[in-house]
């Protein structure tokens, strides 16, 4: 699945630590997200889009 | 979503690994004395006996501390922990059970130690984990 987090991090001048912290995950965590290596759960994705006041297929992009 | 909330998450998890750390800590040092009192300490059962028990309600904290330390830990650190876990357990009933056949019908010389599958689990649990982080870094 790929994910557009690290642009809308870019966007708003954010770590992946501060990111991290705001989603109360590890910061391993946030990088394996934006790589593409760990697909995160539903609720994780929730919290990222009212995060950053978008939907979630704003940011998540799913690929068969 | 308060920051101070998700800080305190951060400040949640470093403390029950403190935590978890301390237990072990507490569970190896009582399983080192209840071991080797009663050789170089000791010569008195109660004495061992209660050595034991100590051991016992130690290594039942250390249980509960692993687990609210696994339950602090977000979904990527739980997944990495319960492959590593699915691992160690797999291995160290199939190693543990091939070395006990091995003893019963006497192929190996020397009797079957429970401190083998120990080492066996821990150190297959730790590279499990290890390459559990290669994997999603």
């Amino acid at each position: 699945m790929k994910n557009r987090l690290k642009v809308l991090r870019a966007e708003r001048d954010m770590t992946q630590a501060q990111l991290a912290n705001l989603l109360a995950v590890s910061r391993q965590t946030i990088n394996a997200i934006e790589k593409g290596k760990f697909d995160p759960s539903l609720p994780l994705a929730f919290k990222a889009s009212k995060l950053f006041e978008t939907s979630i297929e704003q940011i998540f992009l799913y690929e068969e | 979503m308060t920051s101070n909330q998700n800080n305190s998450w951060a400040k949640a998890m470093k403390k029950n690994t403190v935590n978890l750390a301390i237990w072990t800590m507490a569970w190896t040092s009582s399983l080192a004395l209840a071991t080797f009192g009663p050789e170089y300490l000791w010569d008195n059962q109660a004495l061992t006996i209660t050595g034991i028990l100590v051991n016992l309600g130690l290594g039942v904290g250390m249980i509960l501390a692993n687990k609210r330390h696994l339950n602090g830990l977000d979904e990527m650190q739980k997944k990495i922990q319960l492959e590593a876990l699915a691992i160690a357990l797999g291995i160290g009933v199939i190693a543990g059970l091939s070395y006990s056949l091995l003893d019963q019908k006497n192929i190996i010389q020397s009797d079957a130690q429970i401190s083998y599958l120990l080492m066996l689990i821990s150190i297959t649990y730790a590279i499990g984990v290890f390459v559990g982080r290669i994997r999603y870094k």
